[in-house]
């Protein structure tokens, strides 16, 4: 199969990280150009948080896929993709203290107080930190498996708050095109989850080989 | 004025900013050669200058009628650097035309600004759906450049042309019992996009107590940058309120009512706990979700300009406090 050699290729995984910075590359160029149109610092801002989404997405699309087209080779970029949502939710974080709130550090605090709309972003960026710290192997080995897969399902958590942070920033022009198109993605990659879940539990408590 | 303080915009941090001498002492010509060109072309058709209104062009045509001359108004002619006039025409908050800041410019070259009416109705002499090729003449063109303060945080500066809102409410002869003025601005599914999607209840509706509507620095605007009203910027004819947020001046307006009671303007509908009828421009009371005390003037500067300290009543204090003498402004926000 075609597809699955191009999954198996050596630098599969190089492929894709460079792929998925092209976007912030080309934010880098236009910073230079200053071909963000009128308003940089909120282009800037703006991107950065919708790429972390899709990064997310993106992220959560690998097991579904694994599992559903049986497709064990994407699993090894899992990983790489997790990384790629921290560092854009970190170029977001960015420049949203530098360029919304000037490096102002009682501004922010205050600000996540004030507006809970940056509260649930700033958990969001917060959790997906300790995920991306506690990344390497040598954190699973540390944590346990068991103890290291619970933590790293707060990934749904964060799924969640992203969205919300976005419903919330978006409800003021009640613009929710984007916000609905971006929920149907997530509740679609964490329905699968607990449909799988749930199918598992009903598997695992019905008595094996019962025949009348 | 000749002593500027901060109330008339006297906030140049940079010495770029200020003029040139060589063109300071230019001024009077440069005023000459504007009124030249305005009376030169204006004597052009409203349908032949709508061609041009539509977009970024740099053969956008002067606005005609009596040349603009400099307004007198206290206030009005602030000293600061307008803002570019492609940053002013691409960057729009007009729902009518999608709610990105980039899609007015993009689609409003649909709006058919020609032929266009007023309808004003209400508590007036005598109701009438004017022609506004009439409703051009019932004021003196002048020039004012305002400060834009956005509701979202950023700002602009912009050299309107117009002539005082008060100049056609005392053209209508309101009756006494008129407390409050309404603008209905234009909802043509047929010619602007976002009418068809539901973001707001439409048409898009303003409104301003009588004496804010009365206040000279209230302007009833048909033109910016010496041109003929951009179809993004609200053509063919627009409020400009300089010491409220930028919302309440509706754009492309099509009537105005005159009433006793006080109007319910469309984001105060939609959003109640946000955004009241006053709206006016105030440091200190800060939107539900985000601070007001700061704004970033658009085109100043790069990426890592600071950002500007937002004026009470958007600097027009002076002028306009007095309006609101007594009346609790966090809660008529």
């Amino acid at each position: 199969m075609k597809l699955r050699a191009v999954f198996q290729w050596r630098h599969a995984k190089l492929a894709l990280v460079v792929f998925l910075l092209l976007p912030f590359l080309s934010l880098c160029v236009g910073i230079l150009q200053n071909s963000l149109g009128p308003n940089p610092a909120e282009y800037l801002i703006r991107s950065t948080g919708e790429l972390t989404l899709r990064m997310l997405c993106l992220t959560l699309c690998i097991s579904p896929m694994r599992v559903q087209f049986s497709l064990p080779e994407l699993a090894k970029f899992r990983r790489s993709l997790g990384l790629l949502t921290f560092f854009y939710v970190f170029m977001h974080a960015l420049c949203y203290s530098l360029f919304d709130m000037e490096w102002a550090w009682d501004d922010i605090a205050k600000d996540i107080v004030k507006r809970p709309f940056i509260l649930v972003g700033f958990t969001a960026a917060i959790l997906m930190s300790l995920l991306a710290a506690t990344s390497l192997n040598r954190a699973i080995r540390w944590l346990g498996a068991a103890r290291w897969r619970r933590l790293h399902q707060t990934v749904y958590a964060i799924a969640l708050l992203a969205i919300l942070h976005f419903f919330w920033m978006r409800s003021g022009k009640q613009n929710f095109t984007e916000v609905g198109v971006y929920g149907a993605i997530l509740a679609l990659l964490l329905g699968w989850r607990i449909w799988r879940a749930g199918r598992a539990k009903f598997a695992s408590i019905r008595p094996p080989n019962v025949r009348p | 004025m000749l002593i500027r303080t901060h109330q008339d915009g006297f906030i140049h941090p940079l010495s770029s900013e200020i003029t040139t001498q060589e063109t300071y002492n230019n001024r009077r010509q440069i005023l000459r050669q504007w009124s030249a060109t305005a009376l030169a072309t204006g004597l052009a058709g409203w349908t032949e200058r709508e061609a041009f209104a539509q977009g970024v062009s740099n053969g956008a045509v002067k606005l005609a009628g009596t040349p603009a001359a400099q307004s007198s108004v206290q206030g009005a002619m602030t000293v600061e650097k307008p803002t570019s006039y492609k940053d002013a025409t691409t960057y729009n908050n007009f729902y009518e035309f999608g709610t990105d800041k980039s899609q007015p410019a993009q689609q409003a070259h649909t709006l058919k600004t020609s032929p266009w009416t007023i309808e004003v109705e209400g508590m007036v002499k005598k109701p009438t759906r004017f022609n506004l090729e009439d409703v051009m003449k019932w004021g003196a063109m002048q020039e004012r450049v305002y400060r834009l303060r956005c509701v979202e945080g950023w700002s602009m500066v912009i050299p309107w042309m117009g002539y005082s809102l008060s100049d056609l409410i005392k053209h209508v002869e309101p009756l006494p019992s008129a407390k409050y003025v309404e603008f209905i601005t234009q909802a043509d599914p047929q010619t602007m996009p976002g009418v068809r999607g539901g973001v707001l209840d439409w048409p898009y509706v303003e409104g301003l107590r009588m004496d804010e509507a009365m206040h000279p620095l209230t302007l009833l605007t048909f033109g910016m940058y010496g041109e003929v009203l951009p179809k993004q910027n609200g053509a063919p004819v627009r409020l400009v309120v300089p010491w409220k947020y930028g919302f309440k001046s509706g754009k492309s307006i099509v009537k105005i009512r005159l009433t006793d009671k006080q109007p319910l303007v469309s984001w105060a509908k939609a959003a109640p706990q946000e955004y009241g009828f006053y709206s006016n421009v105030n440091p200190n009371v800060d939107h539900p979700r985000w601070s007001q005390a700061s704004e970033r003037r658009i085109g100043e500067g790069g990426l890592f300009e600071k950002k500007r300290k937002t004026l009470m009543f958007n600097g027009y204090e002076a002028q306009v406090a007095s309006l609101y003498a007594g009346m609790d402004l966090v809660k008529n926000f």
